[in-house]
């Protein structure tokens, strides 16, 4: 609770502290101190929370568990890592330096309402909290048209999925006479549901599908992530999309959870769709940006696997994936924006180049194509698990699997570039040791989530 | 704790060996590691006459997963030829230049890593890890040091094992939770576990499981990346592939499928037993035809890898310990036949066998070498073929199968054209005109050292057996129940 009011204080800070200087190089280094900050602050708020009593503030419209705030502290440890990896490209994107760590910093606002909302309005206000700061960020490098049409593209369909989300809390109102998310799981019962209810809950899942990108909502995602300035890229794909995914699971499962056999067949095709759409596309694409937007559809396929199984081991496998996921990406964009080139034959060569750099991308791949040892592993092993204890859903985890076997063609494609084709890339800026310690580091917390995951999830 | 030694020397020494930037020094640190675990593997089956050796320690509790491992009579004959062919294959390497040496070297041993843990793995989680990280290194060596066609030929085979053991991981998970109340990996578990389910289901979960082993091993019709990956991928390689890897599609059955699901093994036996001998048949018809002595070999291997999974599924005593026989028999004989092709490729610059000819003269010791591994190839008396094959055909005659004689007779025509294809090469490789050599020259010493191992070790066994079968009978007699 103290790190949403952190998020909001110290974003406002920041954009104070664009008044008072020009240096991007010095508002940037005070942006990640305030990051470690917030972080802290997270801590703080885990330690300080007893883990089995729930907290109730602000009259019962947030329920603070603790798997919730673990949920933050780690996203927020991401986001330390993110910027401190990309810090130096955010400040070529624009002129308003500033302002991006400041909305970036409002988007952790908006997660941690998303991860501890229990009403349908903080519901409705964290989305939107995470959403309007990305629809700017899509859009801030002006003078490029297609940075301005992924900003407008994402507006627009953005809003227009918030107006079906307010629909379903409407209708879900109208049938349960509630906002509360508790009490609306006591009231709907899977015999007697109303159809203004059932019409509810699909409006509200087509919302949440298009936020984390689920086929067949997931159009704008491609054209978004490519024209957005790529570091900017790198955040919307990962933690901001972790944070609706953790709202997405939190109400069906909360609310909806004893309804399940009314939505899961709708939501399986769902989520088979997404691994098709987003795997079979990836493969065709030329740009690694392009066919890393792809790539995220894919992935989203497997963390509805999590929302699809309703049990505890699904909040494990959400936090443990949304951590893999996420630090493999940011990696991957890291590195990416070392390139000057975005092609696969951009990567040409870079094993020779510059073998570390190869080499920690190697490991982001093999995390993302799921390969043992790597925390890609461990996440889709949790989320298959889940899905497998559930038991009636048999045909979509082999149908998972053999999409994660077309997810190897493409990711492997850049490990080919990089090690057995001959070629001289060109670097956009120089690598620093300290890029290079920062990429080591991410490359063994990887690791460490591939041998070690309950490290991650001691807390739950 | 002597086990995890046999997974940590070659992984630790293959890291290290990626910083070597001269070939002496990654050549010596290879040599030696592999030296090191041989001896450690054969402690490990010396040990075993009088008591399995196993090590245990928690990994993930919450997943029910320990980092267990087991060394029975199968595991330490496997680790031990993994042991032997490794040192075989450093040894004879010792004259040769390859690019980028420490890398070479250091992926050779994370490979061997990978094949012991697979070897002595426990736990379904822990063998899982292994099988995958036993390809990885695999395929950046086939990628990177392969020949022509090296790149999309690999990729083949990657794409082809990775589906493989997706589909074996979901069957394993699915296996891991049907004990009540309990999530566990270990493999009494999945054993119970997998014996207490319903026909139905074990039938279906056998494919599950059966695809990954069977894409390994390779049975008709998943061997299609085989014999390509093989011609492609350098030497060294090859041998690892196919005297190694593809044993860990059989020792998978033997392992993890027979036991686990023995309702659904019985179902299907018949199903997999037709399909191995037809890939008996045709890989042997195949070879006849091949002119090229890397694919000749390559399709040989299928055939003989057809037998000794046909034998898998045959159930009998017999056919069991002809298999665990034979998998060391194969390692060592197949090992010996990539080291004569490389041999030949490298004094004629050519593999093709209708430019070849007249070894016998220009290089005697060659020829001898190559007339005894061949014979050993084709299972003529005292040599080791022999009595693996002899076993492998008794067992699969002695099962309860209504099609006993006819499996036996289809696949006894494998043993018939293995000698045509296989005395047709050695008369066109050994005799015959003279061709010309590229590099005039007989073995050299370490090839020489790298032959004896190989040789002794046929004539031996082949002349006496029991150690090889008193190490093996306690598992033989467990899976034919």
């Amino acid at each position: 609770m103290k790190a949403i009011i952190a998020a909001t204080v110290l974003g406002i800070i920041i954009m104070f502290a664009g008044l008072m200087t020009d240096n991007k190089k010095s508002i940037a280094t005070l942006a990640a101190a305030l990051f470690f900050v917030l972080l802290g602050v997270n801590i703080w708020d885990l330690v300080t929370t007893s883990p089995n009593a729930p907290q109730l503030p602000f009259h019962g419209m947030l329920r603070i568990e603790h798997y919730s705030l673990w949920f933050n502290t780690l996203m927020t440890a991401c986001g330390c890592l993110y910027i401190l990896l990309v810090r130096k490209d955010i400040q070529k994107v624009g002129m308003h330096v500033a302002e991006y760590f400041a909305l970036i910093m409002f988007i952790f606002c908006g997660l941690y309402l998303l991860s501890t909302y229990n009403n349908m309005l903080m519901l409705f206000i964290g989305i939107e909290i995470l959403s309007i700061p990305q629809y700017i960020l899509a859009g801030s490098d002006k003078r490029n048209l297609k940075s301005s049409e992924a900003s407008l593209k994402y507006f627009l369909m953005g809003a227009f999925s918030t107006g079906i989300l307010l629909m379903g809390i409407t209708l879900l109102y109208g049938a349960s006479r509630t906002f509360n998310i508790m009490e609306m799981a006591s009231v709907l019962h899977a015999d007697s549901l109303d159809p203004l209810a059932l019409a509810g809950i699909v409006f509200i899942m087509i919302a949440l599908c298009f936020k984390v990108s689920a086929a067949p909502m997931h159009m704008w995602t491609p054209d978004v992530y490519d024209g957005s300035p790529t570091p900017f890229t790198a955040f919307m794909a990962t933690i901001a999309k972790a944070a609706a995914f953790f709202a997405f699971i939190r109400l069906f499962q909360v609310s909806f959870g004893s309804l399940s056999e009314r939505w899961t067949f709708v939501l399986s095709v769902v989520t088979a769709a997404t691994l098709l759409v987003g795997n079979v596309t990836a493969v065709f694409q030329q740009s690694v940006k392009r066919m890393l937007a792809y790539s995220s559809i894919a992935q989203a396929g497997f963390m509805l696997f999590a929302v699809l199984a309703v049990n505890a081991i699904a909040w494990q496998g959400i936090i443990i994936y949304a951590v893999a996921y996420t630090v493999a990406t940011v990696g991957i964009f890291a590195v990416l924006m070392k390139l000057k080139d975005y092609t696969y034959d951009g990567f040409n060569g870079l094993a020779k180049k510059n073998p570390l750099l190869a080499f920690v991308t190697t490991i982001f791949l093999f995390s993302l194509a799921g390969i043992p040892l790597t925390g890609g592993f461990m996440a889709k092993y949790y989320v298959l698990m889940a899905v497998v204890q559930q038991g009636h859903l048999m045909w979509l985890v082999i149908f998972g699997l053999l999409m994660a076997a077309i997810s190897v063609y493409y990711y492997f494609r850049v490990i080919i570039a990089m090690y057995f084709k001959h070629g001289n890339p060109e670097m956009n800026s120089e690598v620093t040791t300290g890029d290079k310690f920062l990429l080591i580091l991410t490359c063994v917390i990887v690791l460490l989530l591939g041998v070690v995951p309950q490290l991650f999830l001691n807390n739950m | 704790m002597i086990l995890i030694l046999l997974i940590l020397i070659p992984l630790l020494t293959g890291i290290l060996t990626f910083a070597f930037k001269s070939g002496d020094g990654a050549k010596a640190m290879a040599l030696i590691s592999s030296i090191a675990t041989l001896g450690i593997s054969a402690y490990v089956s010396g040990a075993n006459y009088t008591a399995p050796v196993s090590f245990s320690c928690p990994w993930i509790p919450m997943l029910g997963t320990q980092f267990s491992l087991m060394a029975d009579g199968m595991s330490s004959m496997l680790c031990l030829l993994t042991g032997i062919v490794v040192m075989v294959v450093m040894i004879t390497n010792t004259n040769k230049e390859v690019e980028h040496p420490g890398s070479f070297y250091g992926l050779l041993l994370l490979s061997q890593a990978g094949l012991m843990g697979v070897f002595l793995a426990y736990d379904a989680l822990v063998f899982y890890f292994f099988w995958e990280l036993a390809l990885i290194p695999v395929y950046f060596l086939c990628s990177k040091w392969g020949g022509e066609k090296r790149i999309p030929v690999t990729f083949k085979f990657f794409v082809y094992t990775f589906v493989g053991s997706l589909m074996m991981l979901s069957g394993l998970i699915y296996l891991s939770l049907q004990n009540p109340g309990l999530t566990s990996y270990s493999w009494p578990d999945i054993k119970a576990a997998g014996m207490a389910l319903p026909a139905a289901t074990q039938q279906w979960l056998f494919w599950l499981l059966f695809i990954a082993f069977a894409i390994k091993m390779p049975i008709f019709p998943f061997h299609t990346w085989q014999p390509d990956t093989y011609e492609q991928a350098p030497t060294s390689v090859t041998i690892i592939l196919s005297a190694l890897m593809v044993k860990m599609g059989l020792f998978a059955v033997l392992r993890w499928l027979l036991p686990v699901v023995p309702v659904g093994v019985a179902f299907w036996s018949n199903t997999v037993i037709v399909l191995a001998i037809i890939g008996i048949v045709y890989a042997s018809l195949i070879a006849i035809v091949q002119t090229d002595l890397k694919r000749l070999v390559a399709y040989s291997s299928i055939a003989h890898m057809g037998l000794m999974c046909a034998a898998a599924f045959s159930n009998t005593n017999m056919g069991m310990h002809g298999i665990m026989v034979q998998m060391f028999n194969h390692g060592i004989n197949i090992t010996g036949m990539w080291l004569m092709v490389s041999m030949i490729e490298n004094r004629w610059g050519t593999r093709d066998m209708t430019k070849l000819g007249g070894m016998a003269t220009v290089a005697p010791q060659m020829a001898i070498a190559l007339v005894i591994i061949s014979l050993a190839n084709i299972a003529l008396p005292l040599t080791n073929g022999f009595v693996g094959e002899f076993m492998l055909f008794n067992g699969i005659f002695e099962s309860s199968s209504m099609y006993h004689i006819t499996f036996m007779v289809v696949a006894g025509l494998g043993v018939i054209l293995g000698a045509i294809y296989t005395l047709n090469m050695v008369q066109k490789a050994a005799y015959g005109n003279v061709t010309p050599m590229v590099i005039k020259k007989d073995l050299s010493a370490n090839e020489y050292i790298g032959l004896a191992v190989i040789i002794s070790l046929i004539i031996f066994l082949g002349v006496y057996p029991k150690p090889l079968l008193d190490l093996t009978s306690g598992v033989a007699g467990m899976l034919a129940k």
